[in-house]
């Protein structure tokens, strides 16, 4: 079982917490087995030899049993709750660190909402069944075994009992567990589907009014919430079957203790008190039986989340970093942009036999140089600028900055070197400035007015109530798309990397705007090399030299004249976003 | 400012499943007014009368029953300890075989009903809940947040749902089980019954008062630093590429080591409080049960009491302590239940989108469409759009230009009567468009949005949605005028294949393709559309444009533009900046004038000139 070998090395920090708990546990357990035969005692010895002394001194012993008792309860609550809780932060945190490790590529196939659950619902399920494991998880098979133990030196003949009520128990609860356990599969099916069309109308709520299908949706969840009612009906009824069932069960004991304790009474001389007592323990038995079926059920749901959390432990990253001895950083270059030069590189998402998405890609960027990577989606435009950073590792062939592998790179340097504006805007919560002082916290002021100017993120960050210092509701959801995008232009020009990638990360800004933010960038090109990712002819135009990608190739590369000269597909493309007369315009 | 970044504020995941630490979230909040809640509750148990009623009659047979149990036992005993004979025993034992089987077949037959009627008032609660989602105006989902909705329809439901089917009837048993039992101990022996109440008294006054109270103190503290590290977690999980990107991890690492390590005190604190409830618990079991020995020995030594009726006592102290604990178990669910409920009707309550009561129903439309002086303002207080007036004769198109936040998707909500004006009036067909129903104004008018919703279903339902009644043949035509039919023929099951939530599995243009297919089926009068960005490659980019062509044929359209080429063919050109409309006309005339959209014009392709001029 896999929540076991998790538990086994997260519980091993906290040894002494999670063996203390249990003996604890055995304590109390034992002193709750004491009372019913110090109750026996009071019963045979001292009502009938009318001993006011011994009743009073055994009424004594039950008390201090039970304070010991209850020393013993919440010692083991101490001690395994630091152990639960121990084990849940201890794999919080190397979750977390995991997830730090990973490359885009685990990424990619592990979604973030889903890394997510597992670090917080699944890590708390773990920590939940650690703590249980140690209180009732050794309170009710040490009850139920010492129950069994005690009702045998109790009355041996009532003992046997214990061989038909207990199998009855068993069978009750699998039984139940085998009727219910389908339907409540079904009753999880059909909450997703209620779910699925709420969160669709709301989505869609814009959808759903304008065609007016009100009526059409109130129709569809009606079907979906009958559906679920009806399961949820049948899977209640089998339920509410289960605790009569067992109550049947435990009524049978009493009633077959008092009647075969009777015969024995009169018959072999078996005292009344030995009957009380029995009681307690036939009682005592029973109750911990339905405890270690409630919680086995229980167990079965906490291995879903092991199997989760060891997913994300298991993954290996996809980018390995350089062995130390190997990195090379090279020399500064006095403020000038890079070189950067990919030769024959290949790269395939996953395994060896996927279609590369990109093929045989050579060209070269002069230090300063702004570059434009054109073409339609899926062309593999974004593919091609990760590779710069080293978001991936090529399949084939190799990616250089500085005629350095940025395989042997070091991690921190290159991450300095490569700044990035990424397609899909991500802002953390904070003010405006911590965000844009994201890669460089100990940047001044003025350097970052400078680059939301460039951005041209400055004039309505000025605006906002609380200019640099406001803060960003969760996401950013306070600003526009188009301001959102700004702000993560400004933050990468703050790195002052010699190398800025734009991945497409305009699309929220006006065009206007847009022409204004790549004339401040080259106005200062020589500083960095620019990769700009785009879909539009008139944004590449501004290049110096133009990309263009066509299915994981290279089509054509050159300046937009050179282009327009040799590549009939660029001649197209250009003629389908500007109309004839405008490009003889230009 | 239209809120657009509605979308962005998607529940995280593992918000609506009422995951382990769901319950939490809701536990400290109380209703306002519980007992209006219970009342608006009531009326929909109403319905279900006649079966409450038996579920009721079962839980006082139930709780008068299940006295009789220790007391058959302290008969029997007794009759065990005197000789009286197997036989009277047997009497005893079989008299309780029946009460208890009694008691077994009516605890199941409660259970059975509450099931039902439980499960049948949440289906009415949830009905009622969408029915109302549905008639609520934009507004609302502008205002309120999915995550929120989503939890009153999942969570908070539940929750009442739960309440509705082991709490009442737990509860009602409960305390007239109670009431019961100290009659019965009364009865058979005043003064221990004395002392067993005093022991149970004062060991719940002990629990709930002393340990609640730190318990609850600290689940509070262990929520508030739980939502903490959850927040912490969601946001840098979801910005996870940007983290790396800027090499913040340790930083990251740092900050979670924090929020994780107060997360540890306050859980700890809570736990150990919470952990002490079951000791404490059985403790109390235990001292009954010495107290009960002890006082009923002294007792029986002096004639007072019998043996029996220590066993009988031993049970019915039992049957007091379970419910004292379950009920203060209870008070917490049952209070969020409540707070649930109370957030459920607010939102019935809201005001829903309601036609004047004279409004008329609209016939056909000729498409011409009329703003004179419009004004809006979302919040009531900064103007979104003053004084516009515009006027567009059927079959015109009428192309919206300007800046971000300009107003042009406002102009677009007004028309389309997802808001309604402040001053001025939209009039369509020369109606005022707040005087004709709503619905069928919407059904004249067509919207194409940038970006399409594709619901859970298969294409063609997807298609069909355009026009219910559609045949197979309609739409297969519908997607062909709008260039759809291609790609759906080359997906796994063509027209049948299933899309995905969110439709992840078809390219931003080729969902606008279905987006148009749809409009084409619903064949409006007048036409909405908003012309995509940049996100779309050259090839979807033409076959967009053609079936947009067809689609707008002979239609009143409306379209927020960003290509040049539909800008200049357009019949009028409004650039707006500011929530004004700044400049009108047709392309040739606003070159001439060198003014707005002059600007506008020009800068977009000195770009071009520049960038051609460098190489050249």
């Amino acid at each position: 079982m896999q929540s076991f070998r998790l538990l086994r090395t997260y519980l091993g920090p906290h040894r002494k917490w999670a063996i203390l708990a249990p003996a604890l546990m055995a304590l109390e357990v034992a002193m709750d087995l004491l009372q019913p035969r110090l109750l026996q005692a009071i019963v045979d010895v001292g009502i009938p030899r009318g001993d006011l002394a011994f009743i009073l001194r055994t009424g004594g012993w039950m008390l201090a049993v039970a304070a010991v008792g209850l020393i013993g309860g919440i010692g083991c609550t101490v001690c395994a709750v630091l152990a639960g809780i121990g084990l849940g932060t201890d794999l919080r945190r190397d979750m977390f660190g995991k997830v730090q490790d990973l490359s885009f590529g685990n990424l990619d196939r592990l979604e973030a909402g889903s890394i997510i659950t597992r670090l917080t619902s699944d890590v708390t399920q773990m920590q939940e069944l650690a703590m249980m494991l140690l209180r009732i998880m050794v309170r009710a098979p040490l009850l139920l075994v010492g129950s069994i133990v005690m009702g045998i030196l109790t009355s041996r003949t009532l003992a046997l009992l214990f061989f038909f009520l207990i199998p009855a128990v068993l069978i009750i609860v699998t039984y139940v567990v085998r009727k219910t356990f389908p339907l409540f599969a079904r009753v999880q099916a059909c909450i997703d589907r209620v779910n699925t069309i709420v969160q669709e109308n709301l989505a869609g709520v814009r959808v759903v009014k304008s065609f007016v299908r009100s009526d059409y949706e109130a129709a569809r969840f009606g079907d979906a919430n009958d559906a679920l009612m009806q399961v949820g009906v049948a899977a209640a009824r089998v339920n509410a079957a289960t605790m009569p069932l067992v109550m049947l069960v435990f009524s049978t004991g009493f009633v077959a203790t008092l009647w075969i304790g009777g015969l024995q009474a009169f018959s072999g001389g078996l005292e009344v008190g030995r009957i009380i007592a029995f009681s307690n323990y036939l009682m005592q038995a029973l109750m911990s039986l339905m405890m270690v079926s409630m919680l086995v059920m229980r167990l079965s749901r906490s291995e879903a989340s092991a199997r989760r959390i060891g997913e994300v432990m298991a993954q290996v990253p996809e980018v390995p970093t350089p062995t130390p001895g190997d990195t090379m950083t090279p020399a500064s270059r006095d403020g000038r942009g890079a070189a950067v030069a990919f030769e024959g590189v290949t790269m395939r998402y996953g395994d060896a036999d996927a279609d590369p998405v990109l093929r045989d890609i050579s060209f070269e960027a002069m230090p300063g140089e702004t570059v434009a990577v054109l073409g339609a989606t899926g062309s593999g435009k974004s593919s091609l600028v990760h590779l710069i950073a080293r978001f991936y590792d090529v399949s084939e062939g190799r990616v250089t900055i500085d005629g350095v592998d940025v395989r042997r790179w070091d991690e921190r340097a290159l991450r300095a070197a490569v700044a990035v504006v990424p397609q899909e805007t991500v802002l953390f919560s904070g003010s405006i400035a911590e965000n844009i002082r994201y890669g460089r916290p100990e940047a001044p002021q003025e350097e970052l007015e400078a680059v939301a100017e460039i951005a041209q993120a400055h004039d309505f960050i000025c605006d906002m109530p609380d200019g640099y210092e406001t803060e960003l509701s969760q996401r950013g959801a306070n600003l526009s798309g188009g301001q959102k995008q700004r702000i993560a232009i400004a933050r990468a020009l703050l790195m002052r990397s010699p190398i800025l990638i734009l991945d497409d990360c305009t699309s929220a800004v006006d065009v206007e705007t847009e022409a204004r933010i790549l004339d401040g960038l080259l106005a200062g090109e020589a500083a960095r090399t620019c990769f700009i990712v785009t879909q539009r002819v008139a944004t590449a135009m501004t290049a110096h030299r133009i990309l263009l990608l066509d299915d994981g190739k290279i089509a054509a590369q050159g300046s937009h004249a050179e282009l327009m000269a040799t590549s009939p597909l660029y001649r197209d493309i250009v003629q389908s976003q500007a109309p004839e007369e405008d490009s003889h315009a230009a | 400012m239209p809120p657009k970044a509605q979308r962005d504020t998607a529940p995280p995941p593992f918000m609506h499943r009422g995951g382990p630490w769901a319950h939490f979230q809701s536990a400290p909040v109380r209703a306002a007014d519980s007992r209006a809640a219970v009342r608006r509750l009531w009326g929909y148990l109403a319905v279900h009368r006649g079966v409450l009623a038996a579920a009721a009659a079962l839980v006082a047979a139930n709780s008068g029953l299940s006295l009789l149990g220790p007391y058959l036992n302290a008969r029997g005993i007794d009759l065990i300890a005197s000789r009286a004979g197997i036989g009277a025993v047997g009497r005893v034992c079989a008299i309780m075989a029946a009460v208890y089987a009694a008691l077994s077949a009516i605890t199941w037959g409660q259970a059975y009903l509450m099931a039902g009627v439980a499960q049948r008032t949440v289906r009415d609660l949830r009905r009622d809940l969408f029915g109302r989602l549905q008639r609520l105006p934009l507004a609302y989902f502008d205002r309120t947040p999915t995550g929120d909705i989503m939890s009153r329809v999942t969570n908070d439901i539940d929750n009442i749902s739960m309440v509705l089917s082991d709490s009442v009837s737990q509860i009602t048993s409960g305390v007239l089980g109670m009431v019961g039992v100290v009659i019965a101990m009364c009865l058979l022996n005043v003064r221990l019954a004395g002392v067993v109440i005093a022991t149970t008294v004062l060991m719940t006054a002990i629990l709930t008062g002393w340990v609640g109270k730190r318990t609850r103190a600290g689940f509070r503290d262990q929520q508030a630093a739980l939502g903490k590290l959850n927040g912490l977690v969601e946001e840098t999980l979801s910005g996870q590429r940007v983290v790396k990107a800027f090499h913040r991890e340790e930083h990251v690492i740092r900050q979670f080591a924090r929020a994780n390590e107060e997360l540890r005190e306050a859980s700890t604190r809570a736990q150990v409080f919470a952990g002490t409830i079951g000791p404490f618990m059985n403790l109390s079991g235990n001292l009954t049960l010495a107290v009960v020995a002890t006082a009923s020995g002294v007792m029986a030594i002096h004639g007072l009491a019998t043996v029996g009726l220590v066993a009988g006592f031993i049970g019915y102290a039992r049957m007091l302590m379970r419910p004292l604990n379950e009920i203060a178990a209870l008070y917490n669910t049952i209070q969020s239940a409540l707070a649930g409920a109370e957030r459920v009707f607010a939102t019935m309550d809201e005001p829903p989108e309601r036609d004047a009561p004279d409004a008329v129903p609209v016939p056909e439309l000729k498409g011409s469409v009329r703003f004179e002086d419009v004004g809006f303002s979302y919040d009531g207080k900064t103007p979104v759009l003053s004084d516009v007036d515009l006027e567009a004769a059927p079959g015109q198109v009428i192309a919206l230009i300007g800046p971000t936040g300009a107003g042009k998707t406002t102009i677009i909500n007004l028309l389309s009567r997802f808001y309604d004006v402040d001053t001025g009036a939209i009039r369509v067909d020369g109606m005022d468009a707040r005087s004709v129903r709503r619905g069928d104004l919407r059904r004249r008018l067509g919207i194409v949005l940038q970006d399409t919703y594709l619901f859970a279903a298969t294409v063609r339902e997807n298609i069909r949605y355009g026009r219910l009644d559609a045949t197979d043949e309609e739409v297969v035509e519908a997607a062909r005028v709008a260039n759809a039919d291609q790609f759906i023929h080359r997906l796994p099951h063509g027209y049948d294949t299933m899309l995905s939530e969110r439709a992840g599995n078809l390219s931003q243009g080729q969902r606008q393709l279905l987006a148009i297919a749809r409009a084409v089926l619903a064949d409006h009068s007048i036409l909405i559309l908003d012309e995509a960005t940049s996100s779309v490659d050259t090839r979807t980019e033409r076959h967009i444009q053609e079936a947009m062509r067809r689609l707008m044929r002979g239609k009143t359209c409306f379209v927020i533009a960003h290509r040049l080429s539909t800008i200049r063919d357009a019949d009028l050109i409004l650039a707006i900046a500011g929530g004004r409309i700044v400049e009108r006309g047709r392309h040739e005339e606003l070159l001439q004038r060198k003014g707005f959209y002059w600007n506008l014009y020009t800068r977009q392709f000195r770009r071009a000139a520049v960038g051609t001029a460098k190489r050249i």
